[in-house]
């Protein structure tokens, strides 16, 4: 494997008094896309959030395509190409679909074929496109928060459980569109409970429990062993399945 | 027996002791150490202050909330005996009347605007109390005809507080014994009895309650206190103990008026003590306060003889002009906001731990 | 997909939102007509009317910037009062120098003048608010108990240097010709002043409303106010947004200040922080941070306080109270509250 696209050294992060991340390292290799599994609070968001320079790291490295980008701010990581679609969606329900996709389209404007493409993976975006985002249900701001993140080539889109709370029929779609976008070249990083889903769509796994990364390795491997899969991450993910 | 009286709250650093004990005494034997009407009126605006400042601090310092209507309250308090005197003559009902009347009407209006304002944001208290307070302001100098307007009332109080009143014969350390003598330990003494009734609030499971509030309200209404009925409640409390500070405040001028109880400077001043001395302890108020006094009475002196003396460099008179001086005040407000956050008392305890 | 399913709940729901954003709208001319009932003369109602939309217009200016800065980052300036009578000292120190051109007999020269010295305070107000930024508001971020504090010793600093500048008495100035005497219609008479402060505000709040609607910049502000991070993650810096708001408020403060001076044609120190207790009103009872309720909010208190003031004239500034008291009573956050993510 050649250079990773992103690679996390020793990162600790601290919130208020609390030390979340505690020396985490791990590789997202270019192209494909690398699972960030572990329960519960093992502090998979938090990482996300470092990465993304919503949080600092306070010591350790974050580096993206060779370029450590650790002391970056925010706005700096997501121009390297780096988008991230939140638990929370961070969808704008003041602002129409349309006006979501527009601010998340930095450039500029919107490719028109893109646009047909992420239409195709999201019709109820079409559908609901001059429509306050905030009328939209859960599972089409789902949506309209993982069009957001690739409505422009972006290398790198970090997304985190993205499937929580949804219905099934839902979940599906989701799931076809993280492998339609999986077929542009594009590099992603999932957090995401539901194993069933993970172990499709995952190349790469890295395990987190208390701060720390426990495991790396292939997605399918994780997912033919059982009893690594138990040792790792106990039952809750059976629960899901 | 101190400590009891104390709450169990020291100062809790040896030179936050001496200071506090110095301004204990200097207070209690103002009239003889100091005599001079000047220096006694310097003397009894501290003690009132120092209740004043403390009762707010009760509010910002213990609870975390900004109001701009406590001189409204303490207004309300000076009003109330103002009014009482006016309509029933100079007694001592009079005066129980007048405060009991201002207390009431205080805490109840305190009740109202907690009730609107604190459901939602503490920072719409604010807001709110700075638009009641103005509102309050105008009305009491529009309605003439019961409050003086601008002029304020002028009464006579019990003829016992009276400076022409003599008690004893002779002098003791060559201080006359007249009502103006008792008149000062009256405030004292009340000044005295309200402040250790709030270091006994601040020092109860109330207070404690108070300053859970104020470092995590969200974690306090998870545990099971409901905020904003312990913030109205610290509103309402605090409104009573300012408008008891207007009726010493009343007795002790026999003149009510909106410059010396409603204006929106005496609330700078008292932001000001608070912060300077530090806020969220019942002590940075003695401090605050009679430093803010001492410097208010005696440094715009300073100030003068210094602009006078700078005549001609252009500019800096008008700078340190004594009409200036809330100039200064202001720069060492935003300073000590920045840099000094927990004010002389916070400095003194921390050096000591 | 479910969208078919999905549909007809989304419209239910956004005929109620219609409803209930719609509401508030209703008020503007309910007053109005309260008002209409209770003085029962029609010329006095008229001037009175056009005198609180004059007046209203004027503190909507004044409280639009406040309002956006507190959205966007939950900054609440006690200080804004200080670029209102900044704004009104710089105007009229620019209007007395062209002193030859506001008595001059031709509106145009008239308008120039006013124009120019609407000009200069709106160029030094902003100014002024990005200094305040920086120096005085930055470090403050996140501590709305600090934010109060700090920002009110700003506004002390600040009254106290014009002082120090302008002197401690209040300055007359006079309208210039055009702006002076009144339009009689019918039996009714307007004064042009306010006329004309009806329609430079109405100019403003439709500007506002498209740069707020139509273009990028005012969609980053407004999904700003909902989530800031958000907005960052994108890969746009908010805190020049921020500063950009913060100028542009300051500046609208100083129009409002010259505006405001010009109607009274007397300044003083003090204006800025007795004005400031409208402007509180206004945004609290259009909710902190809403552009929309800000206005409905500063129309409301304008036609209140006129209609007050002809009516019972000691009461005006306590019915404004009354009136926010119940609104509050209606809607505990104002009539707009403003999502907030989180």
């Amino acid at each position: 494997m050649s250079e990773p696209l992103l690679a996390l050294d020793g990162v600790h992060t601290h919130i208020d008094q609390y030390h979340i991340l505690q020396g985490v390292s791990f590789q997202v290799p270019a192209g494909g896309v690398t699972m960030l599994l572990g329960r519960n609070g093992a502090g998979k968001t938090t990482t996300l959030r470092t990465i993304m320079g919503l949080w600092h790291a306070s010591s350790g490295a974050v580096r993206f395509d060779g370029r450590d980008i650790t002391a970056l701010s925010t706005p700096d990581i997501a121009r390297l190409g780096i988008a991230y679609v939140p638990e929370s969606m961070g969808i704008f329900s003041d602002l129409t679909v349309r006006e979501n996709m527009v601010l998340a389209a930095t450039a500029g404007t919107m490719d028109n074929s893109r646009l047909d493409w992420i239409f195709e993976l999201f019709p109820p975006l079409k559908t609901f496109w001059d429509m306050p985002a905030g009328n939209l249900s859960g599972g089409q701001k789902q949506m309209l928060s993982i069009a957001r993140a690739i409505v422009e080539p972006r290398r790198l889109v970090l997304i985190d459980e993205p499937t929580k709370g949804l219905a099934p029929a839902i979940i599906l779609s989701v799931r076809k569109a993280l492998e339609a976008l999986k077929e542009t070249d594009t590099t992603i990083l999932l957090v995401e409970q539901n194993f069933s889903l993970a172990s499709r769509v995952g190349d790469t796994v890295a395990v987190m429990d208390d701060g720390r990364i426990i495991h790396t390795g292939e997605m399918a491997e994780l997912a033919a062993d059982r009893s690594l899969q138990e040792r790792l991450m106990g039952l809750s993910l059976e629960a899901h399945q | 027996m101190i400590s009891k009286l104390l709450s169990g709250d020291r100062p809790g650093s040896p030179i936050l002791a001496i200071v506090v004990l110095a301004i204990f005494l200097a207070l209690a034997f103002a009239p003889f150490l100091f005599p001079g009407t000047r220096s006694v009126e310097t003397a009894a605006r501290i003690c009132i202050f120092i209740v004043l400042v403390a009762s707010y601090d009760l509010l910002l310092g213990y609870t975390g909330i900004v109001s701009f209507a406590h001189t409204m309250f303490f207004g309300i308090g000076a009003y109330g005996v103002a009014l009482a005197i006016t309509v029933m003559g100079a007694s001592f009902a009079a005066i129980l009347v007048g405060a009991v009347g201002g207390v009431l009407v205080a805490m109840l209006l305190a009740l109202l605007i907690g009730l609107f304002s604190l459901r939602v944001k503490a920072i719409f208290f604010a807001m709110v109390t700075l638009a009641v307070a103005s509102a309050f302001a105008v009305l009491v100098s529009q309605m003439s005809a019961i409050t003086g307007g601008e002029d304020g009332l002028n009464y006579a109080i019990p003829s016992v507080f009276k400076p022409a009143t003599k008690l004893m014969d002779g002098r003791l350390f060559g201080v006359r014994l007249d009502g103006k003598l008792l008149l000062y330990y009256f405030v004292f003494v009340c000044a005295l009895i309200l402040f250790l009734v709030m270091l006994r609030m601040v020092n109860s499971p109330f207070g404690r309650v108070l300053k859970a509030v104020r470092e995590n309200a969200f974690r306090a209404e998870a545990i099971g206190y409901r905020v904003v009925v312990y913030r109205t409640a610290a509103t309402v409390l605090s409104a009573a103990m300012a408008a008891l500070a207007g009726v010493l405040i009343a007795v002790w001028l026999r003149y009510t008026g909106p410059a010396t109880t409603l204006s929106f400077e005496i609330m700078i001043d008292i932001l000001l003590m608070v912060v300077i001395g530090g806020m969220g302890t019942m002590y940075g108020a003695v401090i605050g306060a009679t430093l803010f006094i001492l410097a208010q009475t005696y440094l715009q002196t300073l100030m003068g003889a210094a602009s006078e003396a700078t005549s001609s460099i252009p500019l800096l008179p008008h700078l340190i002009d004594p009409g200036r001086w809330l100039l200064w005040l202001g720069v060492l407000f935003v300073l000590s906001v920045y840099f000094f956050p927990t004010g002389i008392v916070g400095r003194l305890r921390g050096r000591s731990a | 997909m479910s969208d078919a399913a999905i549909r007809p709940k989304i419209e239910r729901a956004s005929l109620a939102e219609s409803l209930k954003t719609r509401a508030p709208l209703a008020l503007v001319p309910a007053l109005a007509l309260v008002g209409f009932l209770a003085i029962g003369s029609f010329p006095t109602w008229v001037t009175l009317t056009v005198a609180g939309l004059a007046m209203g217009m004027m503190i909507f200016i004044m409280a639009s910037g406040l309002t956006l800065v507190f959205g966007l980052m939950d900054v609440i300036n006690f200080g804004h009062g200080a670029f209102v009578t900044v704004g009104a000292f710089v105007g009229f120190t620019v209007l007395a120098w062209l002193a030859g051109w506001t008595s001059d007999p031709s509106i145009l020269i008239n308008l120039t003048a006013v124009f120019l010295a609407i000009l200069a305070s709106m160029a030094v107000t902003g100014l002024l608010g990005y200094a305040f930024e920086r120096t005085i508001v930055m470090p403050v971020y996140g501590s709305h108990l600090k934010q109060i504090l700090v920002t009110m010793g700003g506004l002390i600093i600040a009254q106290q240097l014009i002082i120090v500048i302008w002197g401690p008495d209040a300055i007359h100035l006079s309208r210039p010709e055009a702006l002076q005497g009144s339009f009689i219609f019918g039996t009714a008479l307007v004064e042009k002043y306010r006329l004309l402060a009806v329609v430079v505000g109405l100019i403003l709040f439709l500007a506002m409303s498209y740069v707020l609607n139509r273009t990028k910049i005012g969609l980053l502000v407004r999904a700003g106010v909902e989530n800031g991070e958000m907005v960052e993650a994108l890969g746009y810096r908010i805190g020049r947004l921020f500063l950009g708001v913060f100028m542009t408020g300051s500046a609208l403060a100083g129009l409002g200040g010259v505006m405001w001076g010009l109607y009274q044609e007397t300044i003083t120190a003090h204006m800025g922080s007795e004005i400031m207790v409208l402007v509180f009103i206004v945004v609290i009872i259009g909710g902190l941070g809403s552009v929309g309720g800000c206005f409905i909010g500063a129309m409301l208190v304008g036609l209140l306080s006129n209609y007050a003031a002809f009516l019972m004239p000691k009461f005006a500034l306590v019915s404004t109270i009354v009136l926010m008291v119940a609104v509050l009573m209606w809607r505990p956050q104002g009539l707009y509250p403003v999502v907030k993510a989180k």
